[in-house]
């Protein structure tokens, strides 16, 4: 763990791998829950450091956090959400070709892991998730679409993301869902906030017979609260 | 005495609400927005007795024509700008009572580039994430302002201050943005601090509300292996592929993959805010511990 300064009462804490900054999120969090974290404005994963913006003595935290005790991740802490996907994205077929597999072995592995959100950012509600192995990962597109359709759920380095509104982006595509990642209505905003486990469910392109979703949730999404 | 709409005759080229700014959703992707120029928002809304988070009117070069369907106290702040009430010169920086219907006219900054203006009982739009603020990387909040919109008018809840002085910075002839070093500045040559130091940079007309651009010297990078996403803010210097740095404000993204040399504390961002495109600029880089 190294502590790099931002200002002057921020601190970048910068890690070895994206698992020791999950980790660490998670503890953050499970501190300020329990209300022993010092204050601090906004707490921001990234892909392997935890940005603490405006943190009420800087100095102070910064000894305290070489002596935390950091729990190891397990597999179960966070939320759980089933995301339905059709797997109808304009660039499958080329990422089965970066794969070497099939398209439908595309869809398989890629619904078969757990993924994981490991940071936000990019636009309100836009999720960087990660689960797939390194043999899986890849490029951005070379040329970057100049609108990509709300729902768009797209691959790029390490990464899965879904497109919360219609956007200009650079990540492979490959399939959709109607799930409403940002709503304004709903609290919190975000569906996806950093921590959250995601399993991706395919779901054939013809929608199933509406069933009337759970009070404040969106249809399709399936919530399995576990502490964190 | 509340309600009241205010009515937006002459948008201006780009006139948006902002407050105080929208915390607490850094980590879903939301930027901080809110007023580039804070210590002008807090002077204008003490002016005219609001509360600070109070939403005021952030101008951009050629100000803004306006007026209110109830009597209102208002003050124009931040760039100095000629003021008007029904074509009559009026004070600048200083509260003026406006009658129902009466037009307020600010003109075009004569210094800097961002008026506050005002108005008492505040704009009383819908906050969006606790924030009235425009976020123009992200589209939360309202609108930019165009001509004939209509805004509400909050209640009025103070009186507007009479001050005999009113302490305010002359946007400067040449900005001079202390930095202090890191997270990243060791992802950059030794050359590159120097020149951070010393070189003469000045104000891209490309600059906005989410970042201050720069023309100038290119900073060398001293590992060129690519930078994660990691998190950023106001206020951060970051050095994209090209080498030239861009100093981030109030609608910069929440995340980056580009390497942050320093960060000019918040008390450098006002001035930041004030900066004309062709503006000078040297960078002071400070080097802690």
């Amino acid at each position: 763990m190294r502590l790099l300064p931002v200002g002057d009462d921020s601190l970048l804490v910068d890690l070895d791998s994206p698992e020791e900054a999950q980790a660490l999120h998670a503890e953050l969090l499970r501190r300020r829950g329990a209300g022993t974290l010092t204050p601090i404005a906004e707490i921001v994963p990234g892909d392997r450091t935890i940005l603490l913006r405006s943190i009420s003595g800087v100095d102070a935290l910064r000894t305290e956090l070489g002596r935390w005790h950091v729990p190891a991740l397990t597999a179960d802490s966070g939320p759980l959400l089933e995301i339905p996907v059709v797997y109808d994205g304009a660039d499958l077929r080329d990422v089965a070709a970066l794969w070497g597999v099939t398209e439908d072995e595309v869809v398989r592995r890629h619904s078969s892991v757990e993924h994981r959100v490991a940071f936000c950012g990019f636009a309100p509600g836009f999720a960087y998730m990660t689960g797939l192995e390194e043999a899986y990962h890849v490029p951005r597109r070379s040329a970057p679409r100049t609108s990509v359709p709300a729902g768009s759920v797209a691959l790029a380095g390490a990464y899965t993301g879904i497109y919360p509104r219609p956007s200009p982006g650079g990540w492979q595509l490959i399939g959709t869902t109607d799930v409403p990642l940002w709503d304004m209505e709903r609290e919190p905003a975000a569906l996806l906030t950093p921590g959250t486990r995601v399993r991706f469910v395919p779901r054939d392109p013809d929608p199933a017979p509406a069933t009337a979703p759970a009070p404040g949730q969106p249809a399709g999404v399936t919530t399995e609260r576990t502490r964190t | 005495m509340s309600g009241g709409k205010l009515e937006i005759v002459r948008a201006g080229a780009l006139t948006t609400i902002q407050d105080l700014g929208r915390f607490g959703h850094a980590h879903v992707g939301v930027p901080r927005s809110g007023a580039l120029d804070q210590p002008a928002h807090r002077l204008a809304n003490r002016l005219v007795g609001n509360p600070t988070d109070a939403a005021t009117l952030e101008t951009t070069l050629t100000g803004v024509s306006l007026r209110a369907t109830r009597p209102v106290t208002v003050v124009v702040t931040g760039a100095p700008a000629p003021v008007r009430v029904d074509g009559r010169p009026a004070a600048w920086a200083c509260p003026v009572d406006l009658p129902a219907g009466a037009v307020l006219d600010v003109g075009a900054a004569t210094t800097g580039l961002r008026s506050y203006v005002a108005i008492s009982g505040g704009i009383a739009v819908e906050p969006v994430l606790g924030s009235r603020s425009t976020d123009l990387l992200s589209g939360l909040g309202p609108a930019r302002l165009g001509d004939g919109d209509t805004l509400p008018l909050g209640t009025v809840v103070g009186r507007p201050v009479h001050a005999d002085t009113v302490h305010w910075h002359q946007p400067p002839r040449e900005l001079v943005l202390p930095v202090l070093l890191g997270p990243r500045d060791d992802w950059f040559a030794a050359a590159a601090v120097r020149t951070l130091a010393t070189a003469r940079f000045s104000v891209s007309a490309h600059s906005n509300r989410i970042a201050l651009r720069m023309e100038g010297p290119t900073l060398e990078r001293a590992v060129h292996r690519e930078l994660p996403s990691e998190g950023t803010l106001p206020g951060a210097v970051q050095v994209p592929t090209d080498g030239k740095p861009v100093v981030f404000l109030a609608d910069c993204p929440t995340t980056g993959g580009y390497p942050v040399i320093g960060v000019v504390p918040e008390h450098g961002l006002a001035a930041a805010a004030q900066a004309v495109p062709g503006l000078p600029v040297r960078f002071a880089p400070i080097r802690r511990r």
